[in-house]
């Protein structure tokens, strides 16, 4: 198939896609991370691939379904007993040769090409203004770092519209699997060795990710947001990352601070700027401004986050971090002091 | 028993009744049932057995199903579900499909190729008694609460001591050792017997296609089952004695693991399915009243399918950041492996297309499997399809992929193959109206649960997560998915049911209730410890059909022909056949019932404990009892074989 | 599959769907003739398992060039690679002992049980030496099966190989048991033609795991 007769294909059966999509998944929540709804261009890529293979299944479904259903309920006319002799017709060597060797052959030939070309495509390394982010895999987060911004988060995933992304992918610990439906295919994170995910990102907006290797306990509990920005916006929220966070001149929150770095928090968790340099939990600075707790578990709202430090056991069992004993004060301190880290 | 020209009287046919009754005799109660070795006996046992794992192995799904019913549920924590899921994909995998059709082969092949026992009876028995201890071993983890926890394929690192530090995964580790004693040695047992136990007139081209389902099963066995005892010896080796094979900092590599796991894990599914496929090819031909198409095709695809899928296992392994011209030739083998299934497909069509099907349960079965395998089938090719598999892979897509693979296209076929043989091993047929019945709500069942977890993972959901959020879009298809297990569940135990009713209450067989074509269907149903009295002397593949009545071997004075006839039978000798038309060698005195296999397997057993339990001296009283029982076993070899 | 080539001249046709018998009939069969007969069940019974255990010895082998191929250096962690003088003698030793089975296989086939029993003992005493070499071997080594993986291989393939010779010993004791018992004879030694094939194979490997493991190491 020539290039553009395939993109006109392909173009043509999007067409057929979506429509057939909303029939065939009926009520599919817009929140629901689903690779039919792509919004990056390995996903989109990938997606072209699967209306063709789409076709071809329905088609060979209905054409052998109905064969097999003709064949069975079929009663030939006069030909005696069958059970006599043995020896195969010329029908049915045409029959087996034809459905069972060639046409199969074809159709295989025509996925084998697509796969090829497809893999090509995704695997190549762009050259110009890629964006850079490390992610590792820990038992149950996700450290983000950009090296060249000089971020340092978890849990969430910052990219620019449009630029070429290159996300290198290791392990802490065990097999993790770092998959964004809607952006790319996944790529596992091995221990003892890099991973490299590439991918555009299309549309803005913000994309859920999930770990797709079990891992252990919280492996249901491992997500990650990716949040895609106009490069200007991605600039600024680097920009603001980058910076450790000003000291705290509300009360309420200097106390937090103290909370938190004379409590056990500062024995696993990196607040920039202060006294806390653990690291065997994620990072926190900046923690107001990210969009959930817990590798997406729940929500970030003050409730929410009272809740996971004084018992994240509750939310996340068998989580890493143990229930942190604070008094009514402390807690709401503490959680003031982080929810104030913008 | 057909008649020839020298009848004897009616005393002498009366003696010789009780002479043959004697020389085959078992020992009564518990003494037989621990020390048979007739193959049928053994091969209803690794049948029952595997049976009430399957159910086990049910429950376990049915729970896993209650709990993800809806969204954030609290019916199991992450601990006992990841139990769970582990057990349940073991219980299956190695506790039901591989034996149940070991147990079929073990019943069947002796019987289709007109002969008394396996080549090696005593190894059968063996065999058994390693399955069922295995099976123990490894269901015992659930009464010290330490069941494997690491799923059913143990990834490492996740399963190295570090990270799993209790004793679950030394259930599986050793216990994927243990069972795999049984899947070999029964292998050896199944190609020894059909290459040297044929009867007269059945050259290897008129096989019965299961006897070369079994053969290309039993040869890729061979050749892969050392991977996975290698996969799980060196994760155990790193976990009891500290030893580095998996260990990147020391130099060690995770992905050795998965190399060496699914090296065999994917031939193992062709392990499963192409048994299925045979037991398919044998029933279709019989409903449709007609030889089965293309029999050399589909034997050169069952042999085809056993070579092609040793070069697809890296499929598994899509998503570890191999480089990607290498997986994309692995896929593209992937891609070929579709082409023989093919063939026998379009056999099956044009088998029934100029036949008369009727409509039995066993039929019912072969064309459930046929529309479950042909969308499992499509799936695979999908997933072969290496940038989707990036998408889909460790979704629910491949959960749905593979469960219409491995449970449809393969469990239907077993369920026609209890409907179809079991008339044959008990002599009573089972309930038409209970058999639909059973169909129709597995069938229905099995796709209202399975099918929609094709598009949860194209929704994002991963596998083996033991909750999940609301709000997703998730929830009304896991809902469905609860439900069709459910009702799937429901489906088998009306054949239970069934089989339970029938023992009692179900029509008397005869030697051949579905008219059809293949030697097991010449001799009563149930057949005599014996088998046949004279070995029959087939002209063609389907001698049933071909001949109204079978000719008979008769002895002969020369040793190599002297079991063919009545003296075989009454002196519990079968004849060996030597080279591709199976002409008469020599002959195999049948073992006596012995315990010997028995001590075998529990010495075996003892070893696993004491490994288990880090006891040494356990171990050494394991490998005492077992070599002692072996030494005896070998003593009288020379007298055995004349 | 003519007639003509088929040694079993059995009575009906040998073509399918041609009925040579009368229906019902008594056959008479002819046996093979012996230049066609074929080798007991029990030898067929350990070519396959020597066929699994081959490739048990494979998918080790695999992993060893495997994990070599993923490091950098080889072997790791400063080990040296190891000395080739005595174990090329054991070598020797070793694949030697495969000769007197082999004369004493063709002893037994002429019913010599004193020449059988002189084989395999005199077979015995080099496999036990070489076995003795491979426990000296170990002391010598200087890095254990933890030390890293090259280490977990090295012992791993050695090990299994020594437990194969092992086994080999502890079965050539019962067929040389068997064989002073007057048990064997010429038309049946099925015992000692098995062990033969077995201990075959434990020398044959031994030749890839010595040019895997000893002689690869020193090729660069």
């Amino acid at each position: 198939m020539t290039e553009p007769g395939a993109r006109r294909a392909r173009a043509a059966l999007r067409l057929a896609g979506p429509a057939a999509g909303v029939v065939v998944l009926g009520a599919c929540s817009r929140r629901a991370p689903s690779t039919l709804d792509p919004h990056g261009s390995a996903a989109a890529r990938i997606n072209g691939v699967w209306w063709l293979m789409l076709a071809l299944a329905v088609a060979v479904f209905a054409v052998v379904g109905g064969l097999l259903l003709v064949g069975a309920f079929r009663r030939p006319r006069g030909e005696g007993d069958e059970t006599a002799g043995g020896r195969d017709g010329p029908t049915d060597t045409t029959w087996i040769l034809a459905g069972g060797v060639i046409i199969p052959t074809v159709i295989l030939l025509v996925l084998a090409v697509d796969t090829v070309r497809t893999t090509r495509a995704l695997r190549a390394a762009a050259h110009a203004g890629v964006e850079h982010v490390e992610v590792v895999g820990n038992d149950w987060w996700w450290e983000v770092r950009y090296p060249r911004e000089g971020v340092l988060t978890a849990n969430e995933v910052h990219i620019p519209l449009g630029r070429p992304i290159e996300i290198g992918l290791t392990t802490k610990d065990v097999i993790h699997s770092f998959w964004v439906p809607q952006l790319a295919g996944k790529l596992d994170t091995i221990p003892g060795q890099r991973n490299v995910l590439r991918f555009k990102a299309t549309r803005t907006g913000t994309y859920r990710g999930e770990c797709l290797q079990y891992c252990g306990l919280q492996h249901a509990n491992m997500g990650f947001l990716v949040v895609v920005q106009s490069p200007a916006d991605f600039a600024t929220w680097a920009a603001d990352n980058a910076q450790p966070p000003p000291t705290p001149s509300d009360p309420l929150v200097a106390e937090g601070e103290q909370v938190f770095t004379n409590q056990p928090c500062a024995g696993c968790h990196t607040i920039r700027g202060t006294s806390a340099t653990g690291t065997r939990g994620p990072d926190l600075t900046h923690f107001g401004s990210r969009l959930a707790i817990g590798a997406n578990a729940v929500p970030n709202t003050a409730a929410n986050l009272g809740a996971w430090v004084s018992n994240s056991q509750d939310v996340k069992p068998g989580n890493l971090m143990p229930p942190i004993p604070l008094s009514g004060e402390e807690l709401r301190a503490v959680v003031a002091y982080l929810e104030g880290q913008r | 028993m057909a008649l020839t020209e020298d009848r004897p009287s009616a005393s002498a046919e009366i003696d010789i009744e009780e002479r043959l009754h004697e020389a085959w005799a078992e020992p009564a109660g518990i003494a037989g049932f621990l020390t048979s070795v007739d193959h049928k006996r053994i091969g209803m046992r690794y049948i029952y057995t595997a049976f009430v794992f399957f159910f086990i192995g049910g429950i376990e799904a049915l729970i896993m199903r209650t709990q993800l019913a809806g969204p954030n549920n609290h019916v199991l924590g992450p601990e006992q579900y990841d139990q769970l899921f582990t057990m349940h994909g073991i219980t299956m995998i190695f506790l039901f499909n591989t034996p149940v059709l070991a147990g079929f082969g073990n019943y069947l092949l002796p019987l289709q190729l007109g002969t008394r026992d396996m080549a090696f009876p005593r190894l059968n028995a063996f065999s058994y008694w390693i399955f069922l201890l295995s099976g123990v071993f490894m269901y015992s983890s659930f009464l010290v609460g330490h069941a494997p926890d690491g799923g059913w394929f143990s990834y490492v690192p996740l399963t190295s001591r570090h990270f799993s530090p209790g004793v679950n995964l030394d259930f599986w580790g050793l216990g994927v050792m243990f069972v795999g004693i049984s899947t070999t040695v029964g292998a050896v047992n199944f190609i020894v017997s059909a290459f040297k136990m044929r009867c007269p007139g059945m050259t290897v081209n008129r096989m019965p296609i299961f006897v070369w389902s079994m053969l290309a099963m039993a040869f890729m066995v061979i050749f892969a089952v050392p991977s996975v005892t290698l996969a799980s010896a060196l994760l155990e080796s790193d976990r009891l004695f500290g030893t580095a094979f998996y260990s990147a900092a020391h130099g060690g590599s995770a992905l050795l693991y998965q190399h060496l796991f699914w090296f065999w894990g994917h031939p193992e599914v062709y392990i499963l399915f192409v048994p299925a496929m045979g037991m398919v090819s044998t029933i279709i031909p019989v409903f449709a009243r007609r030889p089965l198409a293309g029999y050399l095709w589909v034997a050169t695809s069952l042999i085809a399918i056993a070579f092609i899928s040793f070069g697809v296992w890296v499929h598994h392994m899509f998503a570890t950041g191999l480089p990607a011209m290498a997986m994309a030739f692995f896929a593209g083998v992937g891609l070929l492996i579709a082409v023989p299934s093919g063939v026998q497909f379009m056999s099956w069509i044009a088998t029934m297309w100029r036949g008369r099907v009727r409509w039995t349960t066993p039929m019912l079965f072969c064309m459930g499997f046929a529309f479950i395998f042909l969308l499992g089938g499509i799936t695979g090719v999908m997933v072969s399809v290496l940038p989707f598999d990036w998408q889909v892979h460790d979704s629910y897509f491949v959960v749905a992929h593979f469960h219409y693979v491995l449970n449809g296209a393969v469990v239907f076929p077993i369920f026609g193959a209890l409907y179809y043989w079991l008339p044959k091993m008990t002599g009573r047929m089972l309930s038409e109206r209970l058999g639909r019945l059973s169909f129709w709500t597995m069938a229905i069942g099995f796709n209202v649960s399975f099918f929609p977890m094709h598009i949860l993972g194209f929704l994002g959901m991963p596998r083996r997560v033991y909750t999940y959020s609301s709000g997703l879009g998730w929830d009304g298809l896991n809902l469905l998915a609860s439900i069709g297990g459910f009702l799937f569940g429901l489906g088998t135990a009306l054949t239970l049911l069934n089989v339970v009713v029938s023992r009692f209450k179900g029509e008397p067989a005869g030697p051949n209730p579905w008219e059809a074509d293949t030697l097991e269907w010449a001799t009563t149903s149930p057949p005599p410890h014996y088998n046949f009295d004279r070995i029959p002397v087939v002209t063609s593949r389907h001698p049933l059909w071909d001949e109204p009545e079978l000719a008979y071997a008769e002895s002969g004075e020369v040793e190599a022909t002297r079991a063919y006839g009545l003296t075989g039978a009454l002196e519990r000798q079968t004849p060996i056949s030597t080279g591709l038309d199976a002409a008469p060698e020599q002959t195999m005195e049948i073992p006596r019932d012995t315990y010997l296999p028995l001590l075998v397997a529990l010495g075996t057993a003892v070893i696993f404990l004491g490994l288990l339990a880090k006891a040494i001296a356990v171990g050494a009283v394991g490998v005492a009892l077992a070599a002692l029982a072996l030494v005896r076993w070998a003593w009288r070899t020379e007298e055995d074989l004349r | 599959m003519t007639a003509a080539t088929s040694s079993a001249a059995v009575t009906t046709g040998a073509e399918p769907g041609v009925p040579g018998a009368p229906p019902g009939a008594g056959v008479r069969l002819q046996p093979a003739q012996r230049s066609a007969r074929g080798h007991p069940t029990a030898w067929w019974g350990m070519v396959i398992l020597i066929l699994t255990e081959a490739t048990l010895f494979g998918g080790l082998l695999s992993s060893y060039f495997f994990i070599r191929a993923i490091n950098h250096t080889w072997p790791l962690g400063g080990i040296r690679a190891p000395d080739l003088h005595r174990i090329s003698i054991f070598t020797g030793v070793l694949l030697g002992s495969s000769i007197p089975i082999f004369w004493a296989e063709a002893a037994i086939k002429r019913g010599n049980l004193r020449r059988l029993r002189v084989g395999l003992a005199v077979s015995w005493l080099m496999g036990a030496a070489f076995f003795v070499n491979q426990v000296l071997e170990y002391r010598s080594l200087g890095f254990g099966p933890r030390t890293n993986a090259y280490g977990s291989l090295f012992y791993a393939i050695t090990g299994l190989h020594g437990a194969h010779v092992v086994i080999g010993l502890l079965i050539s004791l019962v067929v040389q048991l068997k064989a002073g018992l007057g048990r064997l004879s010429a038309e049946r030694h099925l015992t000692a033609q098995v062990f033969g094939l077995y201990w075959h194979f434990v020398d044959g490997v031994w030749v890839f795991v010595f040019a895997s493991l000893y002689l690869s190491t020193h090729l660069h």
